[in-house]
């Protein structure tokens, strides 16, 4: 297993560029995710990493090799990176064990063991062996896909939107399963995808991409807690944003008095607040009060469309119990605190000049959740 | 910063420049599309030289003459009579077949595809011996009809497969009886497989020559024949062919504008329910009278009428080791035929799907164009050119392949085409990603996948070579018989008789090749 270092690369389409200046480690043994909408650039960056398309420039490092760039290009089949396409590309004219050992030197394919030992790995059974792959399921298909990936040992393992075309029930097993065939192997990965649970979820950090840049590089509980920006902060997740009043270290706001997550200047600022940090109690004069306008129940929780004083609308998360019914006047407290972020306004880019950086975020806070999480 | 905004314009732009500099990675496929593209025109071009080399003035002489003016008049009221006749006939057994309760719809669809296996001047040779009165309009509008209404019942069956029964249902639901179901909902979505369809039935018409002169019915296909024959390649011939080929394009302008109009037509994955079929109640009988009067025409007398000559003729003049060695000869000519077409695809076929773009669209359109052009023309074309040009190749097998060719590519170039559809570059990256090098991936890759398309793109060229009769009449170097010129000098001499083993023998061979015919249209239902 190797470390992915991709060094400052740019890609274009005539003069569209398509990738400015990436620069991303994924260190060995652990997986990281491309996160972006379509279009942002995170599968030529794939593509270039597995070596069917050329960086403009900047280079990518696999184990210390350079393998693109610098005026080398080391072909995809000299690279050792396995890789699973979106539908799984299994080859439609080979049974699932020929599959599986495509890769593999000639006197290995015929080693009934050994598929069956892959097709373990990724949790299915040997008896597949001999089917034709459109006589799987989406997910099963996947899975083979991972196990032909993974058969001649590579030192890294790319996966492109994966679990995209499943549906929701088969996707997040098959995402289990491929996550343990990876731990398993202790395989090096890099999974492109549009979906952030899949990427929270997945991924031991998280890449995300925007207009062909990368815009943060972080944990999952980093990137969830600590994002850079709005724009980051509403596509990893739902936000609760407010306008702000800074004054002493806390934030004047329609639902009350914050906490911040870390220290900025007195004055105008918006805060983030996450729905699930949002309770609601009977109201009373000391709290803010809201109106509940929705509630979608989902069983396990549940989201409430909330009127605030001003008009504006806001979600909470809450429990599937106890909910409140649309129309009802609920009063509104907050657990834990908000990170603030600049101002609204025409002068956006001179007041986020000085942004916090991801590395700078409360560093007590992220420790312990990470040790937790481990 | 709208990262959406700038995103539109760049798949565009990335598929122009991404073309031509992906065309330039392959220069060796290039040219050798080029060079079959620059084969397939030369008929055309060889026309348009011609033309040139006359002037005006002897155009005009050549051409605005009486005799002219009514094999005109023939040729268009035959074409147009008969595509009205087909789409009636295809149309309307479609409807029965597909979408009708009538008993035995399985059976029904092979029997209406069946015309197929019985080459047109088989067809003609077939009534004209039974009925020596057919050699009029009629009797040409009866037999022509006859023998290409499934070009339509084909592509009108897969159209009512490809419906949405939802869009039926709704309509019925809405209070519409089934006639008007008929007009108002199916009708209007056939237009377009129903003029297809038509399109190709006219280009057949225009360029049929054996059921035409067996029947003693003359337009310019047969005229053409006759010119040639008494003065070799005189101008006449030219011009006749020359208007002929004007008649063509027109058809083929048609169709392209048509196919441009395709997408009006659901191309999705076909249905995905059963209909359940209209009830025809007491108007089953008249329903199965119709279909058996159809298929009794199409399919039962010419092969009746076959049977009688066979048993007639064996007794007096069937020369088994001749049959044997002009079947024989034949075969080994149409597995060459096959062999080279299905060769000179190859580039074709897949520039066209991997170097997508106008360069790789024009040189798949050549081919197409070239092969619109009737048979008679190509080998006209090819007599006089090689006479000019190559005279030790006048009468030479290359010539004849060359004329097969020109005729068949687009069969060759529209399978291999859908095989390399089928295996997209994904395969070789993922190959190439495990390590396989590019000879590898060719071998365990690219072949397996494109070898069944391959293989479906030679048969069809091998069963067209096998009954191809104009192009052979000219060009086979003398000595040379094969089925179709050995059954044609035998009826043209009325030993009926005679012809008639060799035209079991062809019907024979063309019979699995319509039996994939309408397996594929099956096929649409389910896949």
């Amino acid at each position: 297993m190797s470390a992915l270092t991709v060094f400052d690369v740019t890609k274009s389409y005539g003069s569209t560029p398509v990738l400015t200046g990436i620069d991303l480690h994924v260190p060995a043994g652990t997986t990281t995710a491309l996160l972006g909408p379509s279009g942002c650039g995170k599968t030529t960056l794939l593509r270039i990493v597995a070596g069917f398309d050329d960086p403009d420039s900047g280079t990518v490092e696999l184990g210390g090799r350079v393998v693109a760039g610098d005026g080398r290009g080391v072909p995809a089949r000299r690279r050792g990176i396995g890789f699973v396409p979106q539908e799984g590309g299994l080859f439609p004219h080979l049974s699932v064990a020929a599959n599986v050992t495509f890769g593999l030197p000639r006197r290995q394919r015929r080693d009934r063991g050994r598929v069956a030992g892959l097709l373990a790995l990724v949790g299915l059974d040997a008896a597949l062996a001999d089917r034709s792959p459109h006589q799987l399921s989406g997910g099963q298909q996947q899975r083979v896909a991972l196990a032909r990936a993974l058969a001649p040992e590579p030192s890294l393992v790319l996966l492109d939107e994966p679990f995209s075309s499943l549906d929701a029930s088969l996707r997040e097993e098959t995402r289990r399963a491929v996550a343990e065939a990876l731990a398993a192997t202790g395989a090096t990965a890099v999974l492109v995808t549009h979906d952030q649970a899949e990427a929270l979820s997945t991924a031991s950090q998280v890449a995300v991409l925007r207009g062909g840049r990368l815009v943060q590089l972080a944990d999952p509980r980093t990137l969830y807690r600590s994002p850079q920006d709005l724009d980051v902060a509403t596509f990893v997740g739902e936000a609760v944003v407010l306008p702000a009043d800074v004054r002493d270290g806390r934030a004047h706001s329609e639902v009350g008095v914050l906490q911040l997550e870390r220290r900025t200047a007195d004055g105008p600022a918006r805060v983030l607040l996450r729905p699930e940090q949002l309770r609601l109690t009977a109201p009373a004069p000391d709290l803010p009060t809201a109106l509940v306008r929705t509630v979608d129940f989902f069983g396990h929780d549940a989201r409430v469309g909330l009127e605030l004083a001003s008009g504006r609308a806001v979600s909470a998360r809450l429990e599937g119990r106890d909910l409140p019914e649309a129309g009802d006047a609920v009063g509104i407290v907050v657990r834990g605190a908000a990170l603030p972020f600049p101002a609204e306004g025409p002068d956006d880019a001179l007041v986020s000049g000085p942004e916090v950086r991801t590395e700078d975020a409360p560093a007590d806070l992220d420790a312990t959740w990470t040790t937790a999480g481990r | 910063m709208d990262p959406g905004a700038p995103a539109r314009p760049a798949p565009r732009r990335r598929r122009a420049s991404g073309g031509l500099r992906e065309l330039r990675r392959s220069p060796v496929t290039v040219l050798l599309a080029a060079a079959v593209a620059a084969l397939a025109l030369l008929p055309l071009g060889y026309i348009v030289r011609y033309s040139a080399d006359l002037g005006w003035s002897g155009i005009t002489e050549l051409v605005l003459r009486e005799r002219v003016a009514e094999l005109l008049w023939n040729t268009v009221r035959l074409v147009g009579g008969t595509v009205v006749v087909c789409a009636v006939l295809g149309v309307g057994a479609a409807w029965l077949v597909e979408r009708c309760a009538v008993p035995g719809r399985r059976v029904w669809h092979v029997l209406l595809v069946a015309p197929l296996a019985v080459p047109a001047f088989v067809n003609s040779y077939a009534w004209i011996s039974l009925l020596p009165g057919l050699d009029t309009y009629g009797g040409a509008l009866l037999v022509v009809s006859l023998s290409y209404f499934p070009f339509v019942y084909l592509p009108a069956v897969a159209t009512f497969r490809g419906l949405d029964p939802a869009l039926e249902e709704t309509a019925r639901g809405l209070g519409l009886s089934t006639w008007a179901v008929f007009r108002r909902v199916q009708l209007p979505q056939l237009r377009v497989a129903v003029l297809g369809g038509s399109l190709l039935i006219a280009l057949h018409v225009l360029a049929e020559f054996g059921a035409l002169a067996m029947l003693r019915y003359p337009t310019f296909t047969t005229a053409i024949y006759d010119q040639y024959r008494a003065t070799f390649n005189g101008p006449g011939a030219t011009a006749l062919a020359g208007v002929l080929v004007l008649l063509c394009l027109v058809l083929l302008v048609a169709e392209i504008r048509l196919r441009g109009r395709r997408g009006y037509a659901r191309t999705g994955a076909g249905a995905a329910r059963p209909v359940r079929p209209v009830r025809l109640g007491a108007l089953t009988g008249p329903a199965l009278l119709a279909l058996t009067g159809l298929v009794g025409l199409a399919v039962a007398v010419p092969l009746s009428s076959l049977a009688t000559w066979l048993v007639r003729g064996a007794s007096t003049s069937l020369d088994v080791p001749e049959l044997l060695a002009t079947t024989g000869s034949t075969l080994g000519l149409a597995a060459v035929a096959a062999a080279v077409t299905t060769a000179m695809a190859l580039p074709t076929g897949w520039l066209a799907v991997r170097r997508r773009g106008p360069i790789a669209t024009l040189l798949e359109r050549s081919t197409y164009l070239g092969s619109a052009v009737p048979g008679i023309v190509i080998a006209l074309a090819l007599v006089t050119v090689s006479i000019r040009a190559f005279p030790w190749l006048y009468q030479t097998v290359p010539v004849l392949l060359a004329a097969y060719a020109i005729l068949f590519l687009p069969r060759a170039i529209v399978t291999v085409r859908a095989a390399v559809e089928q295996s997209p570059r994904l395969y070789d990256d993922v190959a190439a990603s495990l390590g396989a090098s590019a000879p590898d991936r060719l071998r365990r890759v690219t072949l397996p996948l494109l070898a069944p398309g391959i293989g479906a793109g030679a048969a069809l060229v091998f069963l067209a070579v096998v009954t191809e009769l104009t192009a052979t009449l000219l060009l086979a170097p003398t000595g040379t018989t094969t089925l179709a010129t050995a059954f044609w000098s035998a009826s043209s001499a009325l030993e009926y008789g005679a012809a008639a083993p060799y035209a079991v023998v062809m019907v024979l061979l063309s019979a699995p090749a319509t039996v994939l015919l309408s397996r594929d249209a099956r096929r649409g239902l389910t896949t």
